[in-house]
């Protein structure tokens, strides 16, 4: 029995980075896991939720005219309300719409790697079919319709063949003059995911299968509300033109334009641009609640615990600060989402970012806001009053990249 | 066959000789292992033989017995529990007559055997008469059979394990082993073999140390014996006191004045081997008291189950002097020796220790200490001052701290780059890094670090990267320390205007010509990650130049031919520090879109590089590059798929290894990755994939900590391939069930078995969650139908074991809620007949942990549904 061993580390670390590395790749593993069971539960979450709206049945609220939060909760009892988890539930939905970025400058290779449609003026939502119903959420996620349609599994119809799971969630603008869904994107179609595919197969996919169902037939009884298609141009000088002068059903707000070969993704995007001028937009500049233009351009942003306002991108942009004895005086909280009109002094740049704003507080937003506004937006409707991005500049990009691609060729044959 | 003659030739020096021997012996063992056994002992026994033979006999014998690896050993104790009785009754008793051989090589080699023999009969209640024939006429014996059945009996205290001999006869044994290390025992050997017997049996004297008188007694004869002429005594008895300090803490009270006075007087004055000793009892007593302090973790209404005598923080008077004086008797070449351990290393660990252990206190201690020796001439006094420094930085709070390293900086800054003494500024950058480690970072409230010393403090670390190989290694470590308390900054960091200089000076060690030293190369490549981790997007540009260096690094590891052994060890290893910094890389430009798309154009380049490590061994896989292949996946997402039919064959490799556990677990989890980038275009190589994980499942010689990754690898392949997943569940369903059997139950597991077992659960219950969820929507759900009803009762089952953890309890009613929501109606009538699904649901939903709560409303939803169809 030899004497034992009794040496300590000695001016080690006392971990090796090589383990450092192996945990964090476990770490890293384990969070992808979970995101990705995360993720397809969450899909089947949305879903069911609605079953526990249709007990409680919220009244449709509009961004213009938001109820107060208090008379909802009035009308169910406590039991419910817990159920429903209300603003969380509003949030999840409201986060889940792709959301364009404004075009605030031309993209590159636009002829090549977009499409370009005419927007239909009207309510932003997700339309979802599941268990026999159909229902239509606005943007801040409360609920605009519920009812029949010919979707897959839209209404409770004698030859449900259809098994219980399937579902489906368009992305739609609800066009009011002829009560009609206009489908602007395909999320999921009869359970399957379209998250994971590019713009240019989900569109693909919504024209050959929307008409299949009948889901573009004129109402009837157990089919409340018609569903179009809007018509998708590849974003070249024709299909530019079409869809800015074009003659279309609806009435039109701006240009929408899509990344082919982005993938369906929540929240902002820079892969979807929305642009706009007077030609093809009534609402240019946005009003206000009495849908007057004012004077000065107003803003939404969420002030930060730390007293910085910022937008609702991610990362934030940050516009400003407010000083502590201001905040305390108006009992303003971390997450208030707060107006501001630009005052003179207007925005400020210094090397391509915002260095300051000359903001002016005119008090918080209606709670039907869920969000501050993004960078792309205030900053297209700032140059929008000041030096708009005009059709000129889109058509003059569009042939520049020809000019470039014909000018190779003629390299090549030379 | 003459034994003893194949025995000698066997460690003949003529190679043909020996070799020849040693099959002669393998093939005797396999023609008749009962012959060959018996014959082995009792050459073993025989007088006449040589002691050569007899030794390589014995020795032999141990083998047959037992093995490191933990399979072979099973075989061998099942081996020799089927041997015929009578043969074994024989070997027993050659080995007991070995005993009271004159040769004492022939005695110790039978007292090893016999301890085998015991650690695999003796649990098996065989051999009850074995302690009973060892104890008896032990005082009748000559002293040289009392020295060898005192080392039997200490050996099989080593072999087994305190439950399996009855308390009388552990009476007995200590009773014997503390009369052998008596001072009245005249024998020097028999003594000294007492007191390693008692190291082992302390183990077994639980109930003698709750007895006062016993206890007192025992602990009389211990502190005598560290006061015997002998030196090997004085050593062994020391032992005995370091492991009565952790064994028996909670005892210690009544004799630790006695103990610090002949501790101190040892350090002071014995030998190195015993005043080592002397010292390492007091650090085992800070270990103890650190981990007891812990657990009351502030909170002193908590209840441990050994309160804190505070020995430590009353022996600091004097033991805070004591160590300091260790720590001038520096050995000069010290910090080049890999295996140095001196009176200075020991005393230096220990204050190191004492430290952690009372904090605050001990700053005005040691200070005085620091003050007087920190500018002497001698380079001693400079380095004993300089370490002590570097002691005091863990433990006390940063307010008494910082005051003293704001005017202590300077002063180790200018050390590293003026002092004379190679061995104080080793010291000196050791001490800036424990600066940087302890007292910088985001946390800390009063930085020491401020933009008007950052560029000093980086210009002095990169200067002394270019002195000894020790020194620059220590540099790296507190470049490291300085980098990481930059950590989560944001988007800028002071670092950013040496980042570039940073990553050249580091790149310039790796090239050192005696990087290999200290451990320095490794050192470098560290730092290097951690300088990218925690880079800023301000230098994603920089990180991205980066990458083709190292590219182009382990392409020249790739050029390497016709490589010696040696060679090939040192290319290994540089590739696997290169392959670390290119998946730390790989992960910090993966993170944002921006520059994952700049990084891509890489991904080919890297991918063949990638292979052509795997290519350099044939047989195993390398870790580090099979990490770097993980995150690749995970960068690459769905594009994978063309590296797939170049990789897949080392996919395999690597998931074969059961050797290399380790290998086998990080490949385990790449399949995961691989998983979730491809989606179901990792179907093509899923059966090959299945069958290897199926293996690995079924195999005893894998190391058990990869099994739960392995089924929760089962759930990613199944969430990935979805309802292709059939023609796998008849196989995968059967483990998942024996495997939850198994789980289902902790009682009288030890912590650690509690641990695994919940990981065990959580790797079930990934497997279930996956596999539920990818039949999701398909008309095949009604497949899983019949697995429904076993889920549910692991479900119970855990749940009435009440002692998940948080994180199985989240998995668990998740699993719930994927069962529901995939099986719907089918579901619905199995839940409610179910004992404690409901139980269960609303406990989750009352947790105070928001995830646990989180996931259980949505299995509510999930469940309601179900029911409600």
């Amino acid at each position: 029995m030899a004497p034992h061993d009794l040496r300590r580390p000695f001016k080690r670390a006392a971990i090796s980075d090589q383990q450092r590395r192996r945990e964090l790749t476990l770490q890293r593993q384990s969070q992808h896991r979970r995101d990705a069971q995360h993720q397809a539960r969450c899909l089947a979450n949305s879903i069911l939720s609605l079953q526990n709206d249709a007990v409680a049945d919220i009244e449709p609220e509009f961004e213009i005219e938001p109820q107060p939060e208090e008379e909802h909760a009035r009308d169910f009892d406590v039991r419910q309300a817990a159920r429903l988890r209300g603003p969380e539930a509003r949030l999840w939905f409201a986060k889940q719409l792709m959301l364009p970025e404004w075009m605030i400058d031309v993209p590159d290779r636009l002829s090549v790697d977009w499409y370009v449609c005419a927007r239909p003026a009207g309510k932003r939502c997700f339309v979802v079919s599941s268990n026999g119903t159909t229902v239509s959420r606005l943007r801040n996620g409360s609920q605009l319709h519920r009812f029949p349609s010919a979707l897959p599994n839209g209404a409770k119809t004698n030859n449900s063949s259809r098994s219980g799971q399937s579902y489906c969630i368009l992305d739609c603008i609800f066009h009011e003059p002829d009560q009609t869904y206009y489908v602007i994107d395909m999320v999921c179609w009869a359970g399957m995911s379209l998250y994971e595919c590019t713009a240019e197969f989900r569109f693909f996919w919504l024209n050959s299968k929307l008409a299949e169902t009948g889901a573009c037939n004129d109402p009837s009884p157990y089919h409340r509300y018609s569903f179009k298609t809007v018509v998708v141009y590849n974003c070249d000088q024709e299909g530019l033109r079409a869809a800015y002068t074009g003659p279309v059903p609806y009435l039109k707000d701006g240009l929408l334009f899509s990344n082919k070969h982005a993938h369906y993704q929540s929240g902002n995007t820079p892969l979807v641009l929305v642009w706009k001028d007077e030609n093809c937009s009534q609402y240019v500049l946005d009003t206000d609640s009495k849908g007057q233009v004012p004077d000065q351009q107003q803003v939404v942003l969420e002030l930060l615990d730390d007293g910085r306002l910022a937008t609702s991108d991610d990362p934030t942009v940050i516009f400003g600060c407010l000083d502590r004895d201001f905040i305390q005086k108006t009992g303003l909280v971390g997450s208030n989402l707060l107006r501001f009109a630009i005052n003179e002094g207007g925005l400020c740049f210094a090397d391509g970012k915002l260095e300051r704003a000359d903001l002016h507080y005119l008090g918080k937003t209606n709670r039907a806001r869920t969000f501050a506004d993004s960078y792309s937006k205030i900053m297209f409707q700032y140059t929008a009053r000041y030096s708009p991005l005009r059709i000129e500049h889109l058509f003059a990009s569009i042939n520049s990249t020809n000019v470039q691609e014909n000018s190779t060729d003629a390299d090549m044959a030379g | 066959m003459e034994v003893t003659q194949v025995l000698l030739s066997a460690q003949s020096v003529d190679s043909t000789v020996r070799k020849h021997a040693e099959e002669t012996l393998k093939q005797f063992q396999e023609q008749n292992l009962p012959v060959f056994l018996l014959s082995l002992s009792a050459e073993l026994a025989s007088e006449e033989k040589p002691v050569d033979s007899r030794r390589l006999a014995g020795l032999i014998l141990k083998n047959a017995l037992d093995a490191k690896e933990q399979h072979r050993k099973y075989e061998l104790v099942q081996r020799w529990l089927s041997l015929d009785v009578a043969v074994k009754s024989q070997i027993r008793a050659y080995l007991l007559q070995t005993l009271s051989s004159t040769v004492s090589d022939a005695r110790s080699t039978a007292s090893q055997v016999i301890a085998k023999v015991a650690g695999i009969e003796l649990p098996q209640k065989q051999w009850p008469e074995l302690i009973g024939s060892l104890l008896s006429n032990v005082h009748q014996v000559p002293p040289h059979v009392k020295q060898a059945t005192l080392e039997t009996l200490g050996y099989i205290c080593e072999e087994v394990s305190p439950d399996v001999i009855e308390q009388d006869q552990v009476n007995k044994i200590l009773t014997l082993v503390v009369q052998g290390m008596n001072a009245n025992e005249a024998n020097i050997d028999v003594r000294l073999a007492a007191t390693r017997a008692l190291y082992n049996a302390l183990g077994f004297a639980q109930a003698n140390f709750s007895n006062d008188m016993e206890r007192d007694y025992i602990m009389r004869v211990v502190c005598e014996a560290t006061l015997s002429p002998e030196v090997k005594i004085r050593q062994a008895s020391y032992e005995c006191l370091v492991s009565i300090g952790s064994t028996y803490y909670e005892k210690l009270a009544p004799y630790i004045q006695d103990i610090f006075n002949i501790t101190s007087k040892a350090v002071r004055e014995d030998e190195e081997q015993v005043a080592l000793q002397a010292i390492e009892f007091w650090s085992s007593i800070c270990d103890e008291e650190i981990d007891i302090l812990e657990e009351y973790g502030g909170d002193f209404t908590a209840d441990s189950d050994v309160p804190c005598y505070y020995f430590i923080k009353q022996a600091l008077p004097a033991l805070v002097p004591l160590l300091l004086e260790t720590l001038l008797k520096q050995e000069e070449d010290q910090d080049q020796d890999e295996g140095a351990w001196n009176l200075a290393m020991a005393g230096g660990t220990c204050l190191g220790l004492v430290v952690r252990t009372v904090g605050d206190d001990i700053v005005p201690l040691v200070m005085p200490f620091i003050e007087e020796n920190l500018s002497k001439e001698d380079w001693r006094r400079r380095e004993a001052a300089t370490y002590a420094f570097g002691s005091i930085l863990e433990g006390p709070s940063p307010d008494k701290l910082t005051p003293i390293v704001n005017v202590a900086l300077n002063f180790m800054l200018t050390a590293l780059t003026k002092d004379p003494s190679s061995h104080v500024k080793d010291t000196t950058a050791w001490t800036l890094g424990r600066i940087f480690e302890f007292l910088h970072g985001s946390a800390v409230e009063n930085p020491i670090i401020t933009p008007s010393n950052c560029q000093q403090i980086v210009t002095v670390l990169l200067e002394s990267m270019k002195d000894a190989p020790n020194v620059a290694e220590k540099a790296c470590g507190a470049l490291y320390f300085l980098t990481q308390g930059y950590e989560d900054l944001g988007s800028t960091s002071p670092l950013t205007p040496y980042f570039q200089d940073i990553v050249q000076c580091l790149l310039n060690v790796t090239h050192r010509e005696d990087a290999a030293e200290s451990r320095l190369r490794s050192s470098a490549y560290e730092t290097l990650n951690e300088v990218v981790r925690c880079s800023t997007e301000e230098t994603a540009r920089l990180v991205l130049e980066l990458v083709q260096v190292i590219m182009q690094e382990l392409h020249k590891t790739l050029e390497a031919q016709k490589l010696s052994s040696d060679e090939r060890e040192k290319q290994n290893e540089l590739q696997g520090l290169l392959c670390g910094c290119l998946q730390v890389i790989i992960q910090k430009l993966g993170v944002s879109e921006a520059t994952k798309f700049a990084f891509m154009q890489y991904a080919d380049q890297i991918m063949s590089l990638l292979l052509g490590v795997f290519a350099c061994r044939s047989a195993t896989v390398h870790e580090e590059a099979m990490l770097s292949i993980g995150a690749l996946a995970y960068a690459t997402g769905p594009n994978f798929a063309k590296y797939m039919p170049d990789f897949y064959k080392y996919l395999e490799m690597g998931l074969q290894n059961f050797e290399e556990y380790q290998v086998c677990s990080v490949t385990v989890g790449i399949v995961g990755d691989i998983c979730r980038a491809l989606e179901d275009k990792i179907l093509p190589y899923c059966d090959g994939i299945m069958t290897q994980l199926l293996k690995d499942l079924s195999s005893n010689q894998l190391h058990r900590s990869v099994k739960p990754p392995i089924f929760s690898c089962f759930g990613d392949i199944a969430l990935a391939i979805g309802e292709n997943f059939e023609k796998y569940l008849m196989y995968a369903m059967p483990m998942l069930q024996s495997a939850a059997e198994l789980s289902a139950h902790t009682s009288g597991a030890d912590d650690e078995m509690i641990e695994y077992t919940n990981l065990l659960r959580n790797g079930i219950l990934e497997a279930y969650s996956g596999i539920f969820q990818g039949f999701k929507n398909s008309p095949k759900t009604q497949l899983l139908i019949p697995y429904a009803p076993h889920a549910l009762q692991f479900l119970d089952s855990i749940y009435m074991e009440k002692d998940m953890d948080d994180i199985v309890m989240k998995t668990a009613i998740e699993v719930l809620g994927d069962l529901a929501d995939t099986l719907g109606s089918n579901a619905g009538s199995l839940i409610q007949q179910s004992m404690s699904c409901k139980d269960f649901l609303n406990e989750c939903l009352s947790s105070e942990d928001h995830l646990i709560k989180e996931s259980a409303e949505w299995a509510r939803l999930a469940i309601s549904r179900a029911i409600s169809v």
